[in-house]
């Protein structure tokens, strides 16, 4: 068995192969921030609480924060980097569903799975999935409506036009 | 973040993890089973855990199996929460699941790491005892299978190096009348004041509690009070709650006074809801 707690991990990050050498024991959150330079992921409490350092794996939300980077090998990670343009950003923007911002990439992750996997999703759903991640700015008003316009865009497959976004 | 450093394998089969365990053990290692991972590495962060290695689960076809359709049906240890709360195999044990921590990290916790976690609430070990579902374990001394109830005492009683390969629910109590309620301080997500499973079985009710206790339990002395219908409903559910096992937890959450308070009102619903004239 090997003994080192070092190891080379090929990860696959926002469509692109990254290598990394990193403890086996270190957390996805950390490689993706220090290792790799992804700062757009955050840690916050650092105990599966609050959301913040949320990304997707294979397309499902789970928390950096509680996940070895080790586990990731052979999956598909997104991060808020490798997303663009997605009806949830633009929502966002438009809601002014955030304040310091700081939770923002965890809940956009989080709700951008949420648009994937269920476009018809009703409230009691939204607010399922939505309690996983916490505002300390309590914009959640702002973040529903912004989810619920998001829903409704996928749904019409019209994205909110640029010129509406600058206008804000 | 982890403050120590371990090794992390990934066995494709119930011998290899126990060859690995044994051979680890030997080393000084004190590896540990690794389901979901959500409590060993927020843990460690705590110097709550520590180990040199870690054997992760999840590649392990037994301990992934879902069979809804067979009797009895099959959940594999290594299946999230969110897995089994999809797939609803087990109402009650949806129900159970789908109110432990929040939606994503149900996306990672594992079913096996509730039932054997530190962290003693253990939710769904609710419903499974009064489903008296069977779990099979694998050790270095090869499979076993027994009754959850005769091995769940406050906690699972593993020997060093067992660990939770399926739980076994026999198809007859997934379809049992049944009743789950998980009272918290506040909110809609976090550890409960008080957790109660409940289900009715040829005129008996079974009922299993977390939350009440600093780990979860069925008693054989609460549940003939419950069901000693000589005597009016609310006595009967006074001298069930006079009967719990000590110590009752009191805490900031809620005052040990309070959780008794609590589970008395949470068991007057369940009575009802099973039936039973209040
Ligand atoms: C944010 C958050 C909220 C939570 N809220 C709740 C709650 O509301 N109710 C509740 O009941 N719990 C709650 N928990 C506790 C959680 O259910 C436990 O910590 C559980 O152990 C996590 O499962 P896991 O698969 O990630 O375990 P892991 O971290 O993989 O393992 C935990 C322990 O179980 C052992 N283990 C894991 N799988 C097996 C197996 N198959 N056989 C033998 N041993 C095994 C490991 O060796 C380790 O000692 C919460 C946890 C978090 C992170
Ligand atoms: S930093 Fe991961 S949940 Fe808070
Ligand atoms: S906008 Fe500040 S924490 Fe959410």
């Amino acid at each position: 068995m090997e003994e080192t707690t070092k190891c080379e991990l090929v990860l696959h990050i926002n469509g692109e192969q990254r290598t990394v050498i990193t403890r086996q024991a270190e957390t996805l959150l950390f490689v993706l921030r220090d290792e790799l330079g992804l700062t757009g992921t955050k840690p916050g409490c650092l105990n599966g609480d609050c959301g913040a350092c949320t990304v997707l794996v294979n397309g499902t939300p789970i928390k950096s924060c509680m996940m070895l980077a080790i586990e990731t090998v052979g999956k598909e990670i997104t991060t808020i980097e490798g997303l663009r343009d997605t009806p949830i950003q633009h929502a966002f923007v438009r809601h002014f569903a955030f304040q310091c911002g700081y939770c923002t990439p965890g809940f956009i992750m989080n709700i951008h799975a949420l648009i994937e996997q269920h476009p018809n999703a009703d409230q009691s759903t939204i607010q399922e999935w939505l309690q996983s991640n916490i505002c300390r700015c309590t914009s959640y008003q702002e973040i529903e409506a912004a989810v619920k316009e998001a829903l409704q865009a996928k749904k019409t497959d019209i994205q909110p036009s640029h010129n509406r976004i600058s206008r804000v | 973040m982890v403050p120590f450093e371990f090794a992390y394998y990934r066995p494709q089969s119930i011998a290899e993890a126990v060859a690995m365990f044994i051979e680890l053990e030997q080393k000084g290692k004190r590896p540990l089973y690794y389901g979901g991972g959500t409590e060993i590495i927020t843990l460690s962060r705590l110097g709550l855990v520590s180990t040199a290695a870690v054997i992760d689960m999840k590649a392990i076809p037994e301990c992934r199996v879902l069979d809804a359709d067979s009797d009895p049906l099959v959940l594999g240890a290594a299946l999230s929460l969110t897995e089994l709360v999809e797939a609803n195999p087990f109402p009650l044990l949806t129900k159970a699941a789908k109110e432990v921590a929040d939606r994503t990290a149900r996306n990672q916790i594992t079913l096996g790491g509730n039932l054997c976690g530190q962290i003693f609430y253990r939710e769904t070990a609710l419903a499974l005892l009064v489903a008296e579902a069977d779990i099979v374990i694998a050790g270095p001394n090869g499979v076993r299978q027994s009754r959850i109830n005769d091995l769940f005492h406050q906690h699972l009683q593993l020997s060093r190096g067992e660990f939770v390969v399926q739980i076994k629910v026999r198809r007859f109590a997934v379809e049992l009348p049944h009743f789950h309620h998980k009272r918290r301080k506040q909110g809609e997500i976090g550890y409960p004041l008080v957790t109660i499973a409940a289900l009715k079985k040829d005129e008996t009710i079974h009922a299993a509690f977390s939350g009440v206790c600093p780990f979860p339990f069925r008693s054989a002395k609460v549940e003939a009070h419950l069901n000693d219908r000589r005597r009016p409903a609310t006595e009967r559910i006074q001298a069930a709650v006079n009967a719990f096992p000590r110590p009752i937890l009191h805490d900031i959450e809620g005052s040990a006074d309070y959780r008794l308070f609590v589970a008395a009102q949470l068991l007057e619903d369940a009575l009802r809801e099973l039936g039973e004239t209040i």
